[in-house]
């Protein structure tokens, strides 16, 4: 007998339990169809203006900085002054997300933009997320043709552009409309939900930023 | 594994702990960062009680269909272009991973903070095979330095202190100048971003636990902060993730419910810096992530804890929490109850892994405070685990001799009212004589060890039931 | 028509009957003040907590089988011990599975079984008689009362109407003071390790006073006060609440 089989076996003796219960099969059908949503914190159930609002101070106690924009065309210079602020030279990288490529990057001469995932060469990364949740201040990025995973992870400041619009209340919105984009049950190969720059409390519990991923998070809340 | 497995000893492991200052200074931190930080966070949430709720009826429905969850999680990982391994046990497991490792040509292995891979050996069983792997969370990377076990389930190098560690560091890494500063925590969590960003670049295999496995999706859930389970996963062309098969739960909101719980109770935090999920290997097009994802399903006695009198234990999530909160962890810390698990969870899995013989000590060791059940997410009523392996251990005789007598002269005198109040009368008598004004003795017959360390009150005089009879009371 | 009497059994617990008579005296007083007839089942011994504890099943079941017989017959039973009251209210009835009639039995006299704070508060909802007693205590939660029983207001609620006391809190009242039972024989070091937090603790608040509703912990506590010399006094909360804290406290010399 395959391990498998022993395993799966042992599992239903356990139970008392067969894998051809009609009942069983159901409730399992049921409940990966249905996917129920269980306890949703109030926290985040607020008007669209106030959940950003919360969204903003949430990524704010977890030690991202945050700039709010008015429109998408203010990116490039919102990065080109993040950029001198912490006295960074003016190179970034990013995927090439149409939300992103589509940018006027050409108003910004001294800014060089590459593209492409990071071989962690790179001191700062551009990243678009497809969302924000309001109740812990978390950005959810999703990996995809033109948008390379190692771009939130390599690169000593990792600056995310949340649209305003996609910031949601809680992290079932978002389920729902990951399903809606990608269909029940299909994920993107990677999605990370982003709180925060990494951080570590391991030597004597002593909270440091910036163990392996970005030392510092900075957040574009455009609209 | 160099820490090995000394629950046996237990008391003097203990002992040794009890005369390690360093030791309890370092464990003392808990209490502000962990302790404070979990009733910080949960007082902010209102809807934590609930989410307490909904997570044990999760995690119970999910064992109750734990077939059919693993049957649907295995069928989406293999639509999503990804591999499915089923390991009995440790050495099953072991065999598995060593010949993914092999076939994939891997010279250098990355690790992020698992427990599994501690509780089965994997790192030891990869060496003997010729791979050495490194462990890249930054507790991980200092205790495997030191040759040594974790001592916390999310805080691995608790006990170490920031001088130990830049010594650790200097023999480490001799290559680098050695007149370097390495005073303050900022320049050890700088050097060991350093040394490890190499590791993680040069990685061919790279090997994960799993938080949750998403049997909706397929997906398999790390929960970290420091991003070096990230980096472990998506750089090597293989990824290798190792989980026990009750990980696995029904849905993303599920996932959101536990999620909820699992940094609050464990940090403090609301969320952790980086929760990813993974599904499958990378896609056509991607431009990064691993060209192979592979899942190795772990029972190593788990089947067998369902259905029985322990099956509550398999909703622990490993958020540390009842840990954080026991009495005699914060007396001994991690390493004293030698086992790969410590604390009240540890003790009630233990048995379950290395057999009660070899770990009676753990569940006798406790108070039965039941704080750690207090804050258990998954409220698992680990006090009553506790008793049901000392039940385990009464009935098969392994409880000491001595105990065993004394348990039946009292339940003897107990059930003999007359007898019994006979003794307790020339009992509280006696040691009121003995102690005489001063109210306190500092040795009594056969209260050794209680008067090694404090003293004995003394009884007032007669019990209260002969002077209640004298008063001529009903 | 005035409504009778409540019958109430005290459960004294074997540590009290052995050790602080006191403390039953006084239950009994806050008890007949509170209006009850108290009762005193002279069979009494043990609840068979050690045993239960121990994992000496059946010794367990043949001690509550004991008690249930013993006490079933009145209105309440209460007991000064969060600790002994938690064993028949929330584990007797685990001790009879498999046995209906026992477990009904067992349940029975579990709902009608209270902690002696909880049943004056909780049940008759009574204030004891005015009582003085000058001078700052602190209270040390009972591990079996405060997380099997859900003790906490109760003796707080009691206490503040003690003309000239304060509470002052620790900074953990809810840890355990490390008694246990057989524990702190049996890992006596670990159990000295966790007396030692609580009574730094207990120092720390400057209170002249312990108080707590369980003689295991007052035992415990005020040995370690006594061998670090502390001149804190620890006392069962019954005795204050009693008026009755007027001998000497808990392993306190005679004058």
């Amino acid at each position: 007998m395959s391990s498998r089989d022993a395993i799966l076996g042992r599992i239903r003796r356990s139970l008392g339990a067969s894998g051809s219960d009609a009942t069983r099969l159901a409730a399992v059908r049921h409940r990966l169809a249905e996917t129920p949503v269980n306890v949703v914190p109030a926290r985040g159930q607020l008007p669209s203006s106030e959940r950003v609002d919360l969204f903003v101070r949430k990524a704010g106690e977890v030690f991202a900085s945050v700039a709010r924009l008015e429109g998408r065309e203010d990116i490039p210079g919102a990065v080109v002054s993040y950029l001198r602020d912490r006295n960074l030279p003016q190179e970034i990288r990013r995927g090439d997300d149409r939300r992103l490529a589509d940018l006027p990057w050409e108003r910004e001469a001294q800014l060089a933009v590459t593209t492409g995932p990071s071989d962690g060469s790179d001191l700062v990364g551009l990243s678009h997320s497809d969302a924000g949740v309001a109740e812990t201040g978390t950005v959810v990025l999703t990996s995809g043709t033109d948008n390379p995973t190692t771009l939130n992870f390599l690169p000593d400041h990792h600056i995310v552009v949340v649209d305003a619009s996609t910031v949601a209340g809680d992290y079932e919105t978002v389920w729902a409309e990951l399903r809606r984009r990608f269909g029940a049950g299909v994920m993107p190969r990677t999605v990370n939900l982003v709180t925060g720059p990494s951080r570590s409390a391991d030597i004597e519990e002593t909270l440091l930023l910036g163990a392996h991923g970005p030392r510092s998070l900075h957040i574009l809340v455009v609209g | 594994m160099s820490g090995g497995l000394t629950s046996q000893s237990f008391p003097k492991n203990a002992r040794a702990a009890l005369a390690n200052p360093p030791l309890l200074k370092a464990i003392a931190h808990i209490e502000e960062t962990l302790v404070g930080g979990r009733r910080r966070a949960t007082e902010a949430l209102p809807e934590f009680k609930a989410l307490r709720d909904a997570g044990r009826d999760i995690k119970a429905h999910a064992l109750d269909h734990l077939d059919l969850y693993l049957e649907a999680f295995e069928r989406k990982v293999v639509e999503a272009g990804g591999f499915v391994h089923w390991a009995a046990d440790a050495a099953d497991a072991n065999r598995i991973i060593l010949d993914i490792c092999r076939k994939a040509g891997a010279q250098r292995v990355t690790k992020g903070k698992s427990m599994i891979t501690e509780e089965v050996g994997l790192n030891a069983f990869l060496q003997e095979n010729g791979i050495a792997p490194v462990e890249t969370d930054l507790g991980e990377y200092i205790i495997q330095l030191r040759g040594e076990t974790p001592s916390h389930i999310i805080a691995p190098a608790v006990h170490v202190n920031k001088e130990q560690v830049a010594a650790d560091f200097r023999r480490a890494h001799a290559d680098l100048d050695p007149k370097r500063n390495l005073e303050e925590p900022t320049s050890l969590l700088a050097e060991a971003r350093g040394v490890l960003r190499e590791r993680f670049l040069s990685a061919d295999v790279g090997i994960t636990g799993a938080n949750f496995l998403v049997a909706e999706t397929g997906s398999t859930v790390i929960v970290t902060n420091e991003g070096n389970g990230d980096l472990t996963q998506i750089l090597p062309k293989t990824h290798i993730v190792l989980a026990s098969i009750e990980k696995v739960v029904p849905t993303l909101e599920d996932v959101a419910t536990i999620m909820r719980l699992l940094a609050r109770s464990a940090t403090g935090q609301e969320m952790s810096v980086y929760t990813t999920f993974s599904t499958g290997p990378r896609r056509t097009g991607d431009p990064d992530g691993p060209e192979a994802f592979h899942v190795v399903l772990l029972d190593n006695g788990r089947s067998a804890m369902l259905g029985s009198e322990f099956e509550d234990m398999l909703r622990c999530i490993r958020c540390g929490a009842c840990i954080n909160h026991c009495p005699v962890y914060r007396s001994i810390g991690g390493h004293a109850y030698g086992s790969v698990y410590p604390g009240p969870m540890g003790s009630v899995l233990t048995p379950s892994l290395q057999g009660l013989e070899k770990s009676a000590h753990l569940a006798n060791a406790s108070t039965l405070c039941g704080r750690c059940e207090s804050v258990c997410p998954m409220r698992i009523p680990l006090p009553k685990m506790l008793r049901h392996w000392r039940e385990k251990e009464f009935e098969r005789h392994l409880t000491p001799k001595k105990a065993r007598f004394g348990l039946a002269a009292w339940r003897f005198l107990a059930a003999r009212p007359r007898l019994y109040g006979l003794a307790t009368r020339l009992g509280a008598w006696g040691l009121a004589r003995l102690a005489g004004r001063d109210g306190s003795l500092r040795q009594a017959p056969l209260a050794g060890s209680w008067t090694r360390w404090r003293d004995l009150p003394a009884p007032e005089g007669g019990t209260f039931r002969t002077e209640w009879a004298k008063r001529g009371r009903k | 028509m005035t409504t009778p009497k409540p019958r109430v059994a005290l459960f004294v617990t074997c540590l009290v009957d052995f050790f602080r008579p006191t403390v039953g005296f006084s239950a009994v007083k806050l008890l007949e003040d509170a209006g009850c007839d108290v009762y005193v089942p002279a069979g009494q011994t043990c609840c068979g907590q050690p045993a239960y504890n121990s994992g000496d099943r059946a010794g367990a079941r043949a001690l509550a089988e004991r008690v249930i017989t013993l006490f079933e017959g009145f209105d309440h039973v209460v007991i000064p011990s969060g600790s002994c009251a938690g064993m028949i209210k929330t584990h007797y009835s685990d001790l009879f599975s498999g046995e209906p009639g026992w477990r009904l039995r067992a349940e029975a006299l579990a709902d009608k079984t209270h902690e002696l704070t909880s049943f004056l508060v909780d049940v008759l909802g009574v204030s004891p008689l005015p009582v003085t007693w000058e001078g700052t205590a602190t209270y040390h939660d009972s591990c079996s009362g405060l997380r099997e029983l859900g003790i906490k207001e109760q003796p707080r609620r009691l206490l503040s109407a003690v003309d000239g006391l304060t509470v002052k809190e620790m900074a953990d009242p809810e840890a355990c003071c490390g008694f246990g039972g057989a524990f702190c024989v049996k890992y006596d070091e670990i159990s000295n390790a966790i007396v030692e937090r609580k009574v730094a603790d207990v120092r720390g608040t400057g209170a002249e006073l312990l108080l707590s509703g369980d003689l295991g912990c007052l035992l415990n506590i005020s040995g370690k006060l006594r061998r670090e010399g502390s001149s804190v006094e620890v006392r069962h909360v019954a005795e204050v609440l009693a008026g009755m804290a007027t001998g000497p406290a808990i392993g306190e010399s005679r004058k």
